[in-house]
């Protein structure tokens, strides 16, 4: 029998950061434990030179493997959303991971497999491709948020991550399994074809429920949110970091997808799962932060808010819609780089510190950094002329214009409320007792993606309309 | 056919027989070897109807790695069964309901309930005659060609699973002594020997 090469054209880059992995992977067991620190290094150029792939390999919509693999101009955009941010984290985590003895080459080699894993999932065309980069991504994190051996709460967060990961990928693939039975395909157009009849089988109904409840676990949305907490609190604080960045911006793509491609024309079905999950999510967000006093907590909480305003954007189902997801995702990835640089740097001669009281009197010993922290938890806050607060109104007005006036009130009271504590620590930082200083100043990696973020957040509202018109055209590729 | 059907008689019987023994033996290192041999007798059924590669599966798996680690487990670890055993008669009850409802389920299998109509491309699926071409490598066939994509990526995860268990198991430990063979053979007598003058009636 045989069988013609499938083309692999639309997947060079994926293949490169693979094989950019297995080579950094070789470097560093030939070398040992004394090349963690080029291996770094090699492992950014790679994530940026994959960007540069994804980015040259244009937008057209190419299928290849039988429809498994899909590469169009929404792939693109969150690929290079997710590659980016992952070397923006691998950029600032390295001065804790040598301040915790915990620079050991593989750190990076399993950041490089979690965000090819990442770039499978985002162009996954099928249940299986879905579930497989799914998984990929999955395991690496479990493995880095236990990286820190000798901390039993490390170990904890990786154990809980495990397990309850575990636990969503058994729904995902039940749900598969069900779509797959009463729908006869497991490709996102097969399913979409069968969807689209008259009559939906409740099975097909009961399958996207699984399917849907499982990917909201991913991204960590109410109800689906408990592990998030522990998780971030427990997990090494950079590993905490790319958590809070690239595998979200994935898993929201994700869920689009599915959505999208697959359920397109069952959208009054999702769309009621994705209401009430974004709702409950804002809230929490919202509420259980305020009690927080560990930032990495506040940050964890945080991140659940912000994906219930991005999954306002999926609610309303239209290209408009997911525009404003899109461009959501951006900002927030950016943000998060910033905020992350700051936390990064809380540490003092005994150690790294968690504390938002911490940050007392930052105004005063490094007032730059105070600047910057403020400005981002003020674009966290969505307040304008900050990039947050564009992020929130497209997702918003596309809520309005599809006829959810309900949702889009419900968000931004949540964000008054959030925007509580977002303020509070901007208080702690200019009005509260000076604390000590935070000792040992970033480092040169470090500053550069404060500076950037921090100029992105307030230079957004120069030229919005450039990333918009991105992202609409990768949503529109969508539909 | 006669054959075919006493043989699979034979070894369902034998199967159902081990099965009972696994729970029945009181000796755990006999529940093991039980187990075994309801698998291989399961892995016989397989081949009855012509299920080669799951059978081949199933004393690979199931008889060369699970049920060998379950004898590690019994034989390495100090657990007492007869303490295991003394709820036995309390979780009965639970253990019936499980077995009503298993007996349910089957029935509803069997009675063809569903929750919706089953999408007729599946239900029209042809199975694929053993007779054709035997299944491992009809499978074979379709895995490194059609499926190539999700098998070169079912290896990277193992990959990650492999760097994982290494990265959170493997550590230096201190004052371990290591032989060097290269370093023993680059020893010269210089640094091996020292020749030390003695004064008579001294120490060294």
């Amino acid at each position: 029998m045989m069988t013609t090469m499938p083309d692999l054209s639309p997947l060079y880059a994926e293949l490169f950061l693979a094989g950019a992995a297995l080579v950094l992977l070789m470097l560093g067991v030939f070398r040992g434990e004394q090349s963690a620190r080029s291996i770094s290094g090699f492992a950014v150029i790679a994530l940026i030179a994959t960007a540069g792939l994804v980015l040259a390999g244009g937008g057209e919509t190419v299928t290849t493997f039988g429809g498994s693999f899909i590469s169009d101009q929404f792939a693109v955009y969150m690929k290079v959303v997710s590659l980016l941010g992952a070397a923006m984290i691998l950029v600032i985590s390295g001065p804790y991971m040598q301040a915790e003895k915990m620079d050991r080459f593989e750190y990076p080699v399993l950041i490089l497999l979690a965000t090819l894993g990442m770039c499978l999932m985002i162009s996954a065309n099928d249940l299986i491709a879905l579930y497989m980069g799914l998984e990929l991504q999955s395991l690496a994190l479990y493995v880095i948020a236990a990286f820190k051996r000798n901390s039993q709460r490390s170990t904890e967060a990786g154990l809980k991550y495990f397990v309850l990961g575990a636990l969503s990928s058994g729904m995902y693939l039940y749900g598969a399994s069900m779509l797959y039975g009463f729908t006869g395909s497991v490709g996102f157009e097969g399913i979409a074809q069968s969807a689209a009849a008259a009559e939906v089988s409740g099975g097909v109904v009961i399958g996207l429920v699984f399917v849907a409840a499982a990917l909201a676990f991913k991204i960590s949305a109410v109800p689906f949110h408990m592990w998030t907490p522990d998780v971030y609190e427990g997990a090494p604080t950079p590993v905490t970091a790319f958590f809070a960045a690239a595998p979200k911006a994935a898993g929201v793509a994700l869920v689009v997808r599915v959505m999208i491609d697959a359920f397109g024309t069952m959208g009054p079905q999702w769309q009621q799962i994705m209401i009430v999950v974004s709702i409950l999510s804002m809230a929490l967000g919202a509420f259980a932060a305020i009690g927080q006093t560990n930032i990495k907590r506040l940050m964890a909480y945080s991140s659940i808010g912000h994906m219930g305003y991005a999954l306002v954007g999926l609610a309303a189902g239209t290209v408009e819609g997911i525009t404003g997801v899109l461009v959501y995702m951006a900002i927030y990835v950016v943000m998060n780089g910033g905020v992350w640089v700051c936390i990064l740097s809380m540490r003092r001669a005994e150690g790294m510190v968690e504390n938002i009281d911490d940050l007392a009197g930052l105004a005063k010993n490094n007032p730059t950094m105070a600047f910057a922290l403020a400005v981002l938890m003020f674009s966290l806050a969505g307040i304008p002329p900050m990039a947050g607060f564009f992020g929130k109104f497209y997702v918003f007005m596309a809520a309005v214009d599809a006829g959810l006036i309900t949702l889009a009130v419900i968000g931004l009271v949540t964000s008054v409320v959030g925007a509580f504590y977002y303020i509070r620590i901007v208080k702690v930082i200019y009005m509260d007792e000076p604390a000590a200083a935070f000792d040992a100043p970033a480092s040169g990696g470090m500053r550069v993606v404060l500076l950037g973020s921090t100029a992105f957040t307030i230079l957004f509202v120069v030229a919005p309309s450039s990333l918009v018109e991105v992202a609409g055209k990768a949503a529109a590729s969508l539909f | 056919m006669m054959v075919a059907t006493t043989a699979f008689y034979v070894f369902a019987a034998i199967t159902i027989a081990a099965a009972f023994m696994v729970i029945a033996a009181r000796n755990p290192v006999h529940s093991v070897l039980y187990l075994i041999l309801a698998f291989f007798n399961a892995a016989a059924l397989f081949v009855l109807i012509g299920a080669e590669f799951l059978a081949m599966i199933l004393v690979i798996v199931y008889v060369g790695a699970v049920a060998v680690l379950f004898m590690f487990v019994v034989m390495m670890l100090d657990i007492n069964f007869t303490e295991l055993r003394e709820g036995v008669l309390q979780y009965l009850p639970i253990g019936a309901l499980v077995g009503v409802i298993l007996v349910v389920e089957v029935l509803l299998v069997v009675g063809g309930i569903a929750v919706g109509p089953l999408s007729p491309d599946v239900a029209a699926a042809p199975a694929p005659m053993s007779s054709d071409v035997e299944n491992t490598r009809a499978l074979g066939q379709l895995l490194y060609t059609q499926y190539i994509y999700f098998f070169q990526i079912a290896g990277l995860i193992l990959l990650v699973a492999m760097i994982g268990a290494i990265v959170l198991t493997l550590r230096q430990r201190e004052g371990v002594r290591k032989q060097s063979i290269a370093a023993q053979n680059a020893r010269t007598r210089e640094d091996a020997v020292e020749l030390v003058d003695i004064k008579p009636g001294s120490g060294i």
